[in-house]
């Protein structure tokens, strides 16, 4: 199904570049079934309650990604992002409203999704590899790099019931960043492991940015995304609230004036870049 | 992974995400379809010290205990020559049928935690539940083709050629209901209870523990319409193909004074047994792809 799209509307740059990700009108519902079993729906009909009640998850958003842009979703509890990561990588269907990806999409909603406990290590690299969409060649040839990237090597081969949860995410995060789509949908699953690992996951999500891929980040670590991204787009009751920088939504999203704090930060980036040119001339 | 990969699809097509191409993406993703097989197998027996052996136990068991029911107390070792491979091989076409239907059916619920998470061709988990049913099914095979060799087996091509055909029958057909009734029981947990249920009544629709005469007798025989539906159960079609092609053919029958005389018409019915099935296999998918969508947020 190809999504046709009215001429784009924010011209200038957006024009030259294609989008990656285009989001129409989206609306999701949820049916809240109150019971199911015959003799509560009996009752429910004698009593005149009503058997179900909808909640609206996302009303009418309108999203246009392009590629190479690395968007956070922001919002408190509830506001729809996660359900929006879920439609856009196709784990749900919308209500109404339109969802269109360019490229191969991986979609991390969870970590270890697909990991099974009574396989080994190695066993789990190849078939959470496979269920992510790599084919054998691909996961054979990048097998020594998730390996290295996890630093487990000596419990490859154990089996992944006896990991400690730092090793089992090490592992499950290791093997979602060595996928290869072109755009990366990521829930939360940036704060893992200590804090060398968690260095390591971001430099990693950078790497990727830097070869042009497209990146949606869902994260509650307003500080990292603020840094890592370079579009804010911010969620309440199911609609879009705000579209700017993430450093000016993450600034209004705590009641900071986003002027200040978007000059702050561009001057602790610019004292940074100095540094690091200092280091390099020396 | 360099930039240029990233950049190249700079010309793909906007594709709304979620829409599979159903079954044949499970052709596609054959590799994936193959790793869950494997994990099946290994879940399956983790811990065990005879593994795989258990699958030999448990028809052997299961067929020593009809043996000894039905053959001696029913007596029906007398009515039927070489009882033993007639029971069996109609015994391993419902195990199979048993096996891959029935876990199809709670595929869909049991993977769950990735189907809420992943897309993925959801297909793949009804089809892989089959062809673990498929591998258990070996074993039995070749004990059933042991016991026929034993007692003096000489099939002709067409009547493997049947054998062929009753396995297809059944593999599409498991995969068929399995998708329409693992669908369902997504919305629905109460369909696990009707299909154990009609795979209860299952070995009993078919002539497995009894031969086809029998039933032709009861309903005024064998050109009755009632024998006609007995014979459009695409099972009934396998099991009797079975018999045809492993049971026929041994010394015992062939040399009995009275040779059993085939079912009416047992390959327009093993045909019918194809087509039911196909078009079992197509009503299961339509059903699956409509209520995919629903799958995420009712598991």
């Amino acid at each position: 199904m190809t999504v046709t799209t009215p001429e784009n509307a924010s011209a200038g740059l957006a024009a030259e570049v294609p989008t990656a990700i285009e989001v129409d009108g989206l609306v999701k519902d949820f049916t809240l079934r109150h019971n199911r079993s015959l003799k509560e729906l009996a009752m429910a009909k004698v009593r005149r309650k009503p058997i179900s009640d909808t909640f609206r998850a996302l009303d009418g958003v309108d999203l246009h990604v392009r590629q190479g842009e690395s968007v956070a979703l922001l919002g408190f509890n509830g506001s729809g992002k996660s359900t929006l990561l879920k439609l856009i990588s196709g784990v749900m269907q919308p209500d109404a409203g339109t969802v269109g990806v360019r490229g191969r999409i991986a979609g991390l909603i969870e970590v270890g999704a697909g990991f099974h406990p009574d396989l080994t290590g190695r066993e789990n690299v190849f078939l959470n590899g496979a269920i992510l969409g790599m084919d054998e060649a691909t996961i054979t040839a990048r097998f020594d790099d998730i390996v290295a990237f996890s630093e487990i090597e000596k419990f490859i081969d154990t089996e992944v019931k006896f990991y400690s949860s730092g090793m089992f995410l090490r592992l499950a995060f290791a093997v979602a960043v060595h996928t290869d789509p072109e755009v990366f949908l990521i829930d939360e699953i940036l704060s893992v492991g200590d804090e060398p690992f968690q260095k390591k996951c971001l430099a990693r999500i950078e790497e990727l940015r830097a070869e042009g891929r497209t990146l949606v980040i869902v994260s509650h670590d307003l500080d990292m995304v603020a840094n890592l991204c370079t579009r804010g787009v911010l969620l309440e009751g199911g609609r879009i609230v705000a579209d700017e920088s993430a450093v000016r939504v993450v600034a209004r999203m705590r009641g900071q004036d986003p002027d200040v704090v978007e000059r702050e930060h561009a001057e602790a980036d610019a004292r940074r870049a100095a540094e690091a040119a200092a280091d390099g001339a020396r | 992974m360099s930039a240029p990969a990233a950049v190249s699809t700079q010309q793909a097509p906007l594709v709304a995400p979620g829409h599979g191409r159903g079954l044949l993406d499970v052709v596609r993703d054959r590799y994936l379809l193959k790793l869950l097989v494997r994990k099946e197998m290994r879940v399956r027996y983790r811990g065990s010290v005879m593994g795989l052996l258990w699958s030999y136990v448990k028809p052997g068991v299961q067929f020593a205990v009809f043996y000894f029911a039905m053959g001696y107390f029913l007596k029906l070792n007398d009515s039927v020559p070489n009882f033993a491979v007639y029971l069996f091989s109609g015994i391993v076409v419902i195990n199979f049928y048993s096996e891959a239907f029935g876990n199809a059916t709670r595929s869909v619920v049991g993977n769950a935690p990735l189907i809420k998470k992943i897309f993925l061709p959801r297909e793949l988990f009804a089809v892989s539940s089959a062809w673990v049913a498929a591998i258990h099914f070996l074993p039995q095979l070749i004990i059933l083709l042991l016991a026929s060799l034993v007692s003096g087996w000489r099939p002709s091509v067409q009547q493997l050629g049947g054998a062929v055909l009753a396995f297809v029958i059944v593999g599409v057909l498991a995969v068929g209901l399995g998708l329409l009734f693992g669908a369902v029981n997504v919305l629905y947990r109460d369909f696990e209870n009707i299909v154990d249920l009609l795979l209860m009544i299952v070995t009993w629709t078919s002539p497995v523990l009894y031969d086809w005469q029998r039933v032709a007798d009861a309903v005024g025989g064998r050109d009755s319409w009632i024998m006609t539906l007995y014979q459009l159960n695409p099972i009934t079609s396998a099991v009797e193909l079975f018999h045809w092609a492993f049971w026929y053919p041994t010394s015992a029958v062939r040399t009995a004074e009275v040779v059993p005389p085939l079912p009416p018409h047992l390959l327009w019915s093993g045909l019918s047994g194809l087509l039911i099935a196909l078009v079992l296999l197509g009503v299961g998918q339509a059903v699956f792809r409509r209520i995919e969508g629903r799958f995420a947020q009712e598991l």
